[in-house]
C-alpha cells in the first residue's frame, strides 16, 4: 500500500476520531457515572493519573442505572418521538419550499446564478439568533403580520401564532431553508439539459420529463439536504424555546432541564447517548440500503 | 503623508494600545442581564485604573452550570441566596476577605440576617440586590376583564381557575421557575413554601395545573416587553422587572398602565449576592468590584437606575424618592414580615420539582 493513500484515508479518519470518537467517549463515561454536588458534578471521574487504580474504580462504580432510569419514565420516549415526529414534517415542509427555489435558481440565466446564490447564503451573514427574533416582532398578537391582515381586512381578530407549534414550523423552515436548497441546488445545477431535451423529442411531456429525470438525478441532494434539516431538528432547542408555547415537547429541552436544572450531567450524557443512538442506526442502515441498490443498478 | 498611510499607522498604533491594554490588570465580572446602570462600570475603570470585562446572564441555572463545571475565569460572580448556598457546599467560592472590603460598613443588617441562611456568617457573600416575585399587571385591561373588585393584590389572581379564565384572553406570562412557582402555590394553599416533603409539594401541582391551559407562556424575560406593549395583561414575575415594563410603557407613552403587586398571602423574598469564585484569576481585583458596589452613593446609583433594592443601608440617603418611596421596592415593615425565602432543594427533590414542572408545563 503506498503512503500517499494511506495519508489521504487517514485525514478523515482522525477528524472522526478526534472529533467525533472521543467526545462521544467522554460523554458515554460520563453517563456511566453517578451525580455529585462538586466540580465537576459527577463521580467518578476521569483520573487517568491515578492509572491502573483509576481504571479499576471506574469499573467498580460501573452499573446502567442511569439508562435503566430513562425506561422507567416514559416522558423521554414521549420527547424522543416527538422530536422525530417535528423534524419529519418539518423536513417535508423545508423540501416542498426549497425544492421549487433550487429549481427556479437551476434554471434561471448564467448571469442572474450568482446573485440568487447570493440572496440564499446572505442570512448567514447576520446572526441567527436575532433571525428568530425577528420572528417574535412579525408573529406576535400587534406584530407585522397581524397588523396587515388587520389593515387589509382579512381578520378582524388578531391571529394567536407565536407561541404555537405553527410558529416553531415556521422558524425552523425559514432557518434551515438554505441547508435544503444548496444541496438541491448543486445537483440541478449540474443536469445535462440534453437528457430533458432527448425527452421530450421522444414524445415525453414537460412535466413527464421533470418526474422521469430531473426528480430522480437530484435525488442524491434531495438526501443530503433531507439530512442536513432532518438530524439537527431532532436535537432543535433554541427555536422552539424562543418561538414555541411551553407545551412542545422536545428532547432538546429535556436535555436542558437534565443538564441545567438538575445538575444531572450522568443522566443528561445517557439522554445524549440515546438521542445519538436514534439517529445514527437509521441513518447507516439507510445509506447501505442506497449503496446496494446503486450495486445492483450497475 | 498620504491618508492610507496615516490609517496603517493609525491601526498599528491602536493595536499596540489593546496589546498593552490586555496586559493591565483586569477583573471579570458575571452578573445578571439589565441589572447595573453602565456608567458605573466606566466610574469603576476611571477609579482603579483596571479593565473591566462585564458579561451578563440570564438564569441562575446557567451560571450554577458554568460554575461547576470550572474554571470560570470570572473574578465576580452573582447567583441567587438558594443558589449560593448549594455552590459553597459544592466548594465553588473562596471566603471574602474582610480586610480588602472596608465598605463592609455600610451592609444593612436586616438583609444580612436574611442572607445568613444562605451563608451563615456572609462569610462569603455580600448582598447586591434583593426583591420579591409577584404579580405584574395591566391596570386597565383587568379592570375591564375582571371589574373594579378585581384581586390584584392576592394570589387568588393567578391561581383561581375562575379569574385566569377570563385573563386568558387579555394574556398571562408566568416565570419558567419551579423554585418560585411551586412555594408560591404552596403559600396560595397555606403550606409551608420552604417545604422539602414529596407529599406536600405534591399538593403544588393540582393548582398550576387548573390554570395550566390560561397561561400564554412560562418565561423568565419576555413578560417585560409583553406588559410594555400590551401584549399580556398579568404576569407573574420578579418586582424590578415588572418595574422596568411599567417606565417602558411610560416612555412610549402608549396609554398602558402596569403596576405590580406583592399579595396579601404573602411573596418570595429572594437576594442575589456577590461572590467570588475559588479558581479567580484576579482575587485582589474582585474584592476592589465588590467594595466599590459597596459604596453608598454607587449602591444607591444601581438600584436607581434598575428598581431593585439593595442590601446598602447607607445608600438609602441617595436613593431617588421613586425608589425608596415606592412600596412594591421597599415594601413597608408590615410586608416584610409576609415575606418567605426558600432554600435550596437536594438532588433527590430537585429531581422531582423538575419532572413536576415539566408535567404541568407539557400535560406529560
Amino acid at each position: 500500500m503506498n503512503f500517499r493513500r494511506l495519508f489521504l484515508i487517514a485525514v478523515p479518519y482522525s477528524w472522526l476520531l478526534l472529533l467525533f470518537l472521543v467526545p462521544f467517549g467522554i460523554v458515554l463515561k460520563i453517563s456511566l457515572s453517578d451525580p455529585a454536588l462538586a466540580i465537576p458534578p459527577y463521580v467518578p471521574k476521569f483520573e487517568l493519573a491515578q492509572g491502573w487504580a483509576g481504571i479499576k474504580a471506574m469499573f467498580a462504580a460501573f452499573d446502567l442505572e442511569n439508562f435503566v432510569y430513562l425506561t422507567e419514565d416514559n416522558l423521554y420516549w414521549k420527547a424522543y418521538i416527538s422530536s422525530v415526529q417535528i423534524a419529519l414534517l418539518s423536513m417535508v415542509l423545508t423540501l416542498l419550499v426549497g425544492y421549487p427555489i433550487a429549481y427556479g435558481m437551476a434554471n434561471a440565466s448564467e448571469e442572474w446564478r450568482p446573485t440568487l446564490m447570493m440572496l440564499v447564503i446572505l442570512p448567514f451573514w447576520s446572526s441567527f439568533l436575532i433571525r428568530v427574533y425577528a420572528w417574535i416582532g412579525i408573529l406576535g398578537q400587534n406584530g407585522y403580520l397581524n397588523q396587515l391582515l388587520q389593515a387589509l381586512g382579512i381578520i378582524d381578530e388578531p391571529l394567536v401564532i407565536l407561541n404555537t407549534p405553527i410558529a416553531v414550523y415556521i422558524g425552523i423552515v425559514y432557518t434551515y431553508l438554505p441547508f435544503m436548497v444548496l444541496p438541491i441546488y448543486a445537483t440541478l445545477e449540474k443536469l445535462d439539459g440534453d437528457l430533458l431535451e432527448a425527452a421530450e423529442d421522444l414524445g415525453c411531456s414537460r412535466i413527464k420529463a421533470f418526474w422521469l429525470i430531473t426528480v430522480p438525478l437530484s435525488r442524491p441532494g434531495v438526501i443530503a439536504g433531507c439530512f442536513l434539516v432532518f438530524i439537527p431538528v431532532v436535537g432543535e432547542f433554541v427555536i422552539p424555546s424562543l418561538l414555541g408555547g411551553s407545551r412542545t415537547l422536545m428532547i432538546g429541552k429535556i436535555l436542558w432541564d437534565e443538564f441545567f436544572s438538575n445538575r444531572d450531567w450522568p443522566l443528561a450524557s445517557a439522554v445524549a447517548v440515546i438521542l445519538l443512538l436514534i439517529l445514527i442506526i437509521p441513518i447507516v442502515l439507510f445509506q447501505r440500503q442506497q449503496q446496494r441498490q446503486q450495486e445492483a443498478e450497475r | 503623508m498620504t491618508s492610507p498611510t496615516k490609517n496603517l499607522i493609525g491601526a498599528i498604533a491602536a493595536t499596540l494600545a489593546l496589546t498593552t491594554a490586555a496586559l493591565a490588570e483586569e477583573v471579570r465580572v458575571y452578573n445578571w442581564s439589565d441589572y447595573i446602570d453602565e456608567a458605573l462600570l466606566t466610574k469603576f475603570e476611571a477609579e482603579t485604573g483596571i479593565k473591566l470585562i462585564y458579561d451578563v446572564f440570564d438564569s441562575n441555572e446557567v451560571l450554577e452550570t458554568k460554575l461547576l463545571a470550572g474554571s470560570t475565569g470570572y473574578d465576580v460572580v452573582v447567583p441567587s441566596g438558594t443558589f449560593l448556598s448549594r455552590q459553597i457546599t459544592a466548594g465553588v467560592f473562596q471566603k471574602l476577605d474582610r480586610s480588602k472590603l472596608p465598605n463592609l460598613v455600610n451592609v444593612w443588617d436586616d438583609i444580612a440576617k436574611r442572607t445568613a441562611i444562605y451563608d451563615p456568617g456572609n462569610e462569603y457573600s455580600v448582598n447586591y440586590m434583593w426583591g420579591t416575585t409577584g404579580i405584574g399587571y395591566n391596570v386597565g385591561k383587568v379592570k375591564e376583564v375582571l371589574g373594579d373588585d378585581a384581586p390584584t393584590g392576592s394570589l387568588a389572581l393567578v391561581f383561581d381557575p375562575k379569574n385566569m379564565e377570563k385573563l386568558a384572553a387579555c394574556g398571562v406570562h408566568f416565570l419558567d421557575a419551579p423554585t418560585e412557582l411551586i412555594p408560591a402555590a404552596l403559600r396560595y394553599l397555606g403550606e409551608d413554601p420552604d417545604s422539602k416533603d414529596p407529599a406536600v409539594l405534591e399538593k403544588a401541582r393540582p393548582v398550576l395545573e387548573a390554570v395550566r391551559p390560561f397561561v400564554r407562556k412560562y418565561h423568565n424575560s419576555e413578560y417585560i416587553n409583553a406588559l410594555a406593549n400590551g401584549e399580556i395583561c398579568v404576569a407573574f414575575g420578579w418586582s424590578g422587572d415588572v418595574l422596568q415594563a411599567r417606565d417602558r410603557a411610560a416612555e412610549a407613552n402608549n396609554g398602558i398602565e402596569i403596576a405590580y403587586s406583592i399579595p396579601k398571602e404573602g411573596a418570595l423574598m429572594w437576594f442575589d449576592m456577590m461572590a467570588i469564585p475559588a479558581d479567580a484569576p484576579n482575587v485582589d481585583g474582585a474584592h476592589k468590584f465588590i467594595n466599590f458596589m459597596l459604596d453608598a452613593h454607587n449602591a444607591a446609583d444601581a438600584s436607581n437606575y434598575v428598581y431593585y433594592a439593595n442590601g446598602n443601608k447607607a445608600s438609602q440617603e441617595f436613593l431617588v424618592e421613586d425608589v425608596i418611596g415606592d412600596v412594591a421596592i421597599y415594601p413597608p415593615a408590615e410586608t416584610v414580615k409576609n415575606l418567605y425565602s426558600t432554600t435550596a432543594y437536594d438532588q433527590k427533590v430537585q429531581r422531582l420539582v423538575t419532572r413536576m414542572w415539566t408535567g404541568i408545563k407539557t400535560g406529560n
